[in-house]
């Protein structure tokens, strides 16, 4: 008996080789109906679809400053992904990177308003690693629980998601409000001290970029050329397969885990000492999940995601960009997000499969 | 702790518990049939602002919560179309059904965020309503409670006493041996999918018509989450879910309770009981990994390929 489906969906015949080209090309036709779609978004809210993708992806990027912030706003998610790349391909599910970026941010910046009473020659460096440290351990815990409790990661980094942002904002309105504040929930404005430096002058583009990209670098050596890389991916394949061949599966969580969790705590806390420069409510807006996106879309792989986190800050920037310009909501760089992935879901379809017309 | 108190905690217990409970019920049915399904959140948010804007513009709330249900059902349709239809990954269609929906929710509502409502009212059953203690408790709330009572109680019996209801077991249990003995497999999986949209846009509208009259953006706070882990919480029974969302309702209601005894904690430390209560559950019943093995749906996010 056959199962038809409510629509009327092509047949999918499987290749006999998986499609090297369309592993590549699925994101740029992903992309590429994106826009198109955006086109029609732009049309049905009574815009000229060119003004409106014009606005939305070049304009934000027609001078050098906006170029400058373009790199501020993909150095969180270049961070994140790279991190989440290294879980996904193990076969790990972390959806936590925005509490651990949260987290990151919040222990950052208690350790930058510490740090700037000491005045320490090392107050930068402590903070930054303490925000990384923080991260770590807040992905840690969802490790813990799976390697020893059976528990779903998913389920549990989505709760250390809404645990972390209701941490941060209890301490931005209570212990880490700055006295002098009028009331305000926002800490003290950090020192020079606890600053990260600016790559550019005249810019907001901070060290955070050039530290990113060396991830980029490390996380490409460890997962092309290392054997704990080739383990991760082994694993990710074919988990019974690592078993097989001996590899310590729980190590390897831990070490997927800790390693994006120390990421995103970075990016967390080059937020607040970067381009904020004190704790504020609204550290993140949704880095963290927009990391998700871009490490899918930019294939797991590290030069990938470098690609795609620009691109992403792009998404940011033209939502902001569209609501200035021509009055559109916000939201709609969410929502370009959203069908990103779906697209990309469905065009990766074509590696495996090969499209036949008509009713099965 | 009085019994004023005992009672307006209990009432307020079923309140918060009816979302969690309409949209995990959705869910089980939905793994049931062998199909998981992550993007309860994206499906929730899709019917809350729905249901508010049609509420907002007819002035009519039944109106608003068809035009919820409306919207989770077209929202996993979409998710069926990839994950039935093209055969992708279920986790990472059911987390870009999230995303999309958080997306899509907050272009659609924008306009709408801060616009007052008067929400759907409290229907007190009369004699019923009268017991004392347990009449207050049980039955004066709004109309949407009552119909997710008896929505659990239908898909209890559904499972229970039904023919078909068999057959959405067999083809989560085993999708071959349900198409060798004759079972539509993917149509009995779109309507599964389709139920649980269904339930989770009536779970969003609920929380946008009746729990809290308004629409704001990611108003669902997770709740879509909660109840992902409420199904396996419930071990995939339908009266487990029931008190499993009871639970998980006083969990986020314990603020006021807390509040109400003169604890002085701040809310925001309070806010986050409801997701510690998840994963503490979560961890004491995953513990055990073999009896999760033999209550879950053999095939549960596995795609089905027809040999025939």
């Amino acid at each position: 008996m056959l199962s038809v489906s409510p629509l009327p969906l092509p047949r999918l015949e499987r290749r006999q080789q998986d499609s090297q080209l369309l592993r590549y090309l699925s994101p740029v036709l992903a992309i590429g109906l994106t826009l198109i779609s955006g086109a029609l978004i732009f049309l049905w809210q009574g815009q000229d679809p060119l003004v409106g993708l014009y606005t939305f992806f070049i304009l934000p990027i027609s001078d050098s400053y906006g170029i400058a912030e373009l790199g501020v706003k993909a150095a969180p998610m270049l961070l994140c992904a790279i991190g989440l790349s290294v879980c996904f391909r193990a076969n790990v599910w972390n959806i936590g990177a925005e509490g651990q970026l949260l987290m990151g941010a919040l222990i950052g910046s208690a350790a930058a308003l510490y740090f700037m009473e000491s005045g320490s020659r090392f107050a930068l460096l402590f903070t930054v690693l303490a925000g990384a440290f923080a991260g770590l351990l807040w992905a840690g815990i969802p490790a813990v629980l799976k390697n020893h409790f059976n528990t779903n990661e998913i389920l549990t980094t989505i709760m250390l998601n809404y645990i972390a942002l209701n941490l941060l904002l209890w301490a931005v309105h209570g212990p880490l409000k700055d006295p002098n504040g009028f009331n305000f929930p926002e800490s003290a404005l950090f020192t020079e001290a606890v600053t990260l430096p600016i790559v550019l002058e005249e810019t907001r583009l901070h060290l955070g970029l050039p530290i990113g990209l060396l991830a980029v670098v490390a996380a490409w050596v460890l997962l092309s050329r290392t054997f704990i890389g080739f383990q991760l991916k082994v694993v990710g394949l074919d988990a019974s397969a690592g078993r097989f061949a001996g590899y310590r599966e729980k190590r390897l969580v831990y070490f997927a885990l800790l390693i994006c969790g120390a990421l995103a705590g970075l990016a967390g806390v080059f937020e607040v000492t970067g381009p904020i420069g004190q704790l504020v409510p609204q550290v993140s807006p949704g880095y963290g999940y927009a990391a998700i996106i871009v490490a899918f879309l930019g294939r797991l792989h590290p030069v990938g995601i470098a690609l795609t986190s620009f691109l992403m800050a792009l998404v940011f920037m033209g939502g902001e960009m569209g609501q200035m310009e021509l009055g559109l909501p916000l939201a709609l760089g969410s929502l370009f997000q959203g069908m990103l992935l779906f697209y990309l879901l469905a065009c990766d379809v074509l590696i495996h499969f090969k499209l036949r017309g008509g009713r099965a | 702790m009085d019994i004023d108190l005992i009672t307006n905690v209990l009432f307020a217990m079923i309140r918060s518990g009816t979302p969690l409970l309409l949209v995990a019920l959705g869910e089980v049915v939905c793994e049931k049939s062998g199909v998981l399904n992550l993007g309860q959140e994206g499906m929730m948010l899709m019917g809350a602002v729905t249901g508010f804007i049609v509420s907002v513009s007819t002035g009519n709330l039944l109106l608003g919560v068809i035009a919820g249900m409306m919207a989770g059902v077209a929202m996993s349709l979409l998710f069926g179309s990839l994950a039935l239809g093209l055969r992708t990954n279920q986790v990472a269609t059911g987390l870009a059904l999230t995303i999309f929906g958080t997306g899509l929710s907050a272009f659609v509502g924008t306009d709408y965020v801060g616009k007052p409502l008067a929400g759907i009212a409290p229907l007190a059953i009369p004699l019923l309503s009268d017991i004392p203690l347990l009449g207050t408790v049980l039955f004066r709330h709004d109309p949407l409670v009552y119909t997710a009572l008896i929505l659990l109680t239908l898909t209890w019996a559904f499972f229970r006493f039904s023919r078909p209801g068999l057959m959405v077991k067999a083809v989560g249990e085993n999708p071959d041996s349900a198409t060798s003995i004759g079972l539509p497999v993917l149509t009995v999986r779109w309507l599964a999918v389709s139920f649980g949209g269904a339930m989770a846009g009536l779970g969003g509208a609920y929380l946008s018509l009746a729990y809290t009259p308004l629409w704001s953006e990611g108003m669902t706070a997770g709740r879509g989450w909660i109840a992902l882990a409420l199904v396996v919480f419930a071990s995939w029974r339908i009266g487990r879910v029931l008190l499993g969302a009871w639970l998980f309702g006083l969990a986020s209601i314990m603020h006021l309770v807390l509040q109400g005894m003169g604890a002085s904690i701040s809310s925001n430390l309070l806010a986050t009981l409801p997701y510690l209560a998840t994963i503490v559950v979560l961890v004491i019943l995953s513990s055990n990994q073999s009896k999760i093995r033999m209550m879950a749906p053999m095939s549960l996010g596995k795609p089905f390929h027809s040999r025939m």
